[in-house]
């Protein structure tokens, strides 16, 4: 096996699948190797079936694929839904008992390594994942030390003896690693330990701390709680204001009295979250209060599929509130891009008053990578409050629609927002004439907005003859395919900023002869909008609504009906 | 009596002659006014009904955003600048009904500010249906054949939160009812102030007379640190008690148990970002 490893850990809920995952993440990266990781999780917190994919590569990767080289089997019923993607090269390691007798015969590659044995060795079946790292690391022949280190800086806050037991645990686990003689040879890069490992949470996360967020407040939702909770950790070192609502209307209201007060709020939430915050939203719109919205996005309608992926609520965020109104929408497809938009997310809404919605998803959300560091001092945080004078007018018409926004205790003035059509002073009125100032006043603020707006950025030939057209968590397995396939005539356009549409959208598509659009949904949002914005058709759409991320192959398997 | 709180020209209301919320207003303009509060530092937090109108006839700042959603609103407010004097209004709709979920969790997180709540046992601005508190066999024209639902007892469920601040005034006595306000606002956490009044065009049942007639003023024998004494008043309907009727000053505000006030004082506004810390936070990964 070379260059392209692909490692799947299967197992239970609850049987610490996540140690395992990000303790050999660190050390394959910390040792020069690219690495990725991807979980996909059943709904449950014991018990069940859950995967990771753990890839390994002499190149960057940020795709999930189906392919499985190595199968570390962790429990009964394992294997039975993945079944599809092993081949007769696939390695299947894992206890005896564990591995179904239908899976027993020449077409699969077993290794029996009984983990549970030797957890009990060490005296408790608990070591079973750290035996399990073990046996990675070995595989890999990883320096024995620096695993030792690791396990020590995983476990020393609960002690000597587990500390102790757990070192045991990963030299047996090691040792069996070697004695497998799988003969990996994946080529390492020094560069990559000077990078940093994240997860797309941690991605929103830094950049909300970054766009200066010392507010945040939201009701749990899979997938989008780990954003509040990444913020609770660090709220006594960056002095962020953490509380979990009673409801996802709380939230979205209570940000608003935060940035009315003077704070930069957020919320993060999920799909039928979002849905509860529209009436919120709506108001922040004529109220003219910046909010900023993390919006991870899961299968609906309803409770759908809690645990999976999908990018379906890109029409949710962009026609969400009754009336009409100005709002930016974000997507990031890699963690970088991650901390960059969530970053600007809060001067944008700052500056233009308006709601800016993050578009992640349940893939993005749980998936690990690492990224080359950051210079973090390009990140300004642009504060757009105005000390308010005895005349001060909250709603005052000006030429870019943009009304100087005071707050209270600043000043000389009273600051007065209200959810009613105002006028100037933020007066309740019913005068048609003003309602129709007012709301071409608050469509203008938009307008100069094109100066900041993000450009979908072109992968591949620039000469392309094809585009492929994708946004947000698509992004990596697009990429991948586009270098793959290596072909002079395809690109890929990757959009970050999904509303709205970005300057050169129509410039890009224009100069294709095919469009493709690929979306992890069953209506192709994205080219519905793109279509009513440009006029503008997609000959191709390859989409995907089954809860999972697309693999590699399928698009490559797809795009081979464009022929 | 003109206040701090008092526009250069008073503005014109929407409400109808006889209305009790203009005593509120009056009530309240003077209560902060008395109290020597710069209206720079009063925000009122309102939420959408008759009642909470009265944010846009106070001058001063204001928030008045949806309905049901005042307490949020002020909740987010006060705990971005704990120094501003909030005060979330709105009338029994408003907070008993739309906004009940957020009514249980604001006393819970005991946030410091005045909830002050217009009781007419009525919908106003919806022109006439029955309210949370509308009382039994009420007939209105969608209660048709009259209320069949207990009525809500703000007083029995705040107490019972634990609230740090319970009281009831009559719109119909100022001279009470701003004594009773000055109290709420003096007291730190969250006060509950239930305001009675006559609704003249809705609600002919429990109208001035009525209000007068079926409620009676605490004497100083009554306890209002004693919760159980407290609640025994809560749940009082023949004739409704009057005044401060709960005081718990033992739990810490809100504000004082966030963390975000623990290494700095100052509101949120007046930080700034380490751009150098942020980076080696994501360094340290």
């Amino acid at each position: 096996m070379k260059n392209d490893i692909s490692i799947v850990l299967s197992g239970e809920a609850g049987q610490g699948i996540r140690t395992v995952e990000l303790l050999l993440m660190r050390t394959l990266k910390n040792s020069g190797y690219n690495v990725f990781s991807t979980t996909e999780l059943m709904s449950r917190v014991r018990g069940g079936n859950n995967t990771t994919e753990i890839r390994v590569s002499n190149k960057r990767i940020e795709a999930f694929i189906d392919r499985i080289d190595i199968l570390i089997v962790l429990s009964k019923n394992a294997i039975y839904r993945i079944e599809n993607r092993l081949s007769k090269d696939t390695i299947i390691i894992g206890q005896d008992s564990f591995i179904e007798e239908i899976y027993k015969n020449d077409q699969y590659r077993i290794m029996d390594v009984a983990i549970s044995s030797l957890a009990k060795e060490v005296g408790n079946l608990i070591y079973s994942n750290v035996i399990t790292y073990g046996i990675l690391t070995g595989i890999f022949d990883i320096d024995i030390n620096l695993i030792k280190e690791y396990i020590i800086n995983q476990f020393s806050t609960k002690g000597k003896e587990i500390t102790d037991n757990n070192i045991i645990a990963v030299i047996k686990g090691y040792e069996k690693g070697k004695e497998l003689k799988l003969g990996i040879q994946v080529e390492t890069d020094d560069k990559i330990k000077n990078q940093v490992l994240l997860s797309g949470t941690e991605s929103i996360g830094i950049g909300a701390l970054a766009g200066g967020c010392n507010f945040i407040t939201a009701y749990p939702m899979s997938p989008s709680t780990g954003v509040i909770q990444f913020l609770a950790t660090h709220s006594e070192e960056y002095g962020v204001v953490v509380e979990q609502a009673e409801d996802e209307i709380s939230a979205i209201n209570m940000i608003q009295g935060a940035w009315y007060a003077g704070a930069r709020a957020m919320t993060t939430t999920s799909g039928g979250g979002f849905a509860l915050m529209e009436e919120g939203i709506s108001n922040a719109a004529i109220a003219e209060v910046p909010i900023v919205i993390h919006l991870a996005q899961r299968p609906g309608p309803s409770t759908g599929l809690p645990t999976k992926t999908e990018q379906a609520d890109l029409n949710l965020a962009l026609y969400a509130g009754h009336g009409e109104f100005p709002r930016i929408i974000f997507a990031p497809g890699n963690f970088t891009d991650g901390i960059y938009l969530t970053q600007k997310a809060f001067n944008l809404a700052d500056k233009f008053q308006v709601p800016v919605i993050i578009l992640t998803d349940q893939f993005y959300i749980d998936s690990f990578q690492s990224i080359n560091s950051i210079d973090f001092t390009d990140f300004k945080v642009e504060h757009y409050i105005t000390r308010t004078d005895k005349d001060y007018e909250r709603y005052k018409i000006t030429k870019d629609g943009i009304s100087p926004r005071g707050i209270p205790m600043y000043g000389d003035g009273f600051v007065r927002f209200d959810s009613h059509e105002h006028d100037e002073e933020g007066f309740i009125t019913e005068d048609p004439d003003m309602r129709t100032k007012i709301v071409d006043k608050r469509f203008r603020k938009l307008e100069s907005y094109s100066k900041d707006s993000i450009d979908a950025e072109i992968i591949g030939s620039k000469n392309y003859k094809t585009l492929i057209v994708g946004w947000g968590s698509t992004y990596g397995v697009i990429k991948e395919v586009i270098e793959k396939l290596d072909d002079n005539n395809l690109a890929f356009a990757y959009f970050k900023q999904v509303y709205p549409l970005p300057n050169n959208t129509e410039e890009i598509l224009s100069k294709a002869k095919k469009l493709v659009i690929i979306e992890n949904n069953a209506t192709s949002q994205f080219g519905q909008l793109i279509k009513r914005c440009t006029g503008m058709e997609f000959q191709m759409q390859i989409l995907k609504y089954n809860g999972m991320p697309f693999s590699l192959e399928e698009i490559i398997e797809k795009l081979k009906g464009l022929k | 009596m003109k206040t701090n709180f008092d526009f250069d020209q008073v503005p014109e209301t929407g409400w109808c002659p006889g209305c009790g919320n203009f005593a509120i207003l009056k009530g309240l303009k003077e209560a902060l006014d008395e109290l020597n509060i710069n209206p720079k530092n009063l925000v009122i937090s309102a939420g959408i009904g008759q009642a909470a109108k009265i944010s846009q006839y106070v001058n001063s700042n204001c928030f008045n955003g949806l309905h049901g959603r005042a307490l949020p609103v002020a909740t987010g407010i006060k705990a971005s600048n704990p120094d501003l004097i909030v005060v979330g209004e709105g009338g029994d709709g408003d907070m008993y009904g739309e906004g009940g979920n957020h009514f249980i969790h604001a006393i819970r997180r005991n946030i410091d500010i005045v909830n002050i709540v217009h009781n007419n046992m009525v919908y106003g601005l919806t022109l006439g249906q029955a309210s949370p508190t509308s009382r039994r066999e009420f007939k209105t024209p969608l209660q048709v054949h009259g209320v069949a639902s207990e009525p809500f007892n703000p007083i029995a469920v705040a107490i019972s939160l634990g609230a740090s601040f319970v009281a009831r005034a009559f719109s119909g006595d100022m001279k009470q009812m701003k004594e009773i306000l000055k109290k709420a606002v003096n007291n730190k956490g969250y006060s509950l102030v239930d305001i009675f009044h006559p609704c003249v065009s809705f609600n002919k049942i429990n109208n001035f007379k009525w209000f007068k007639d079926n409620t009676y003023y605490l004497d100083e024998n009554h306890d209002n640190t004693d919760r159980m004494e407290a609640l025994k008043k809560a749940f009082e309907t023949d004739r409704f008690p009057l005044g401060v009727i709960y005081t718990n000053g033992k739990n810490k505000t809100f504000e004082e148990n966030l963390i975000a006030y623990k290494n700095d004082k100052r509101p949120l506004y007046k930080r700034e970002v380490d751009q150098k810390k942020i980076e080696k936070l994501l360094a340290s990964n």
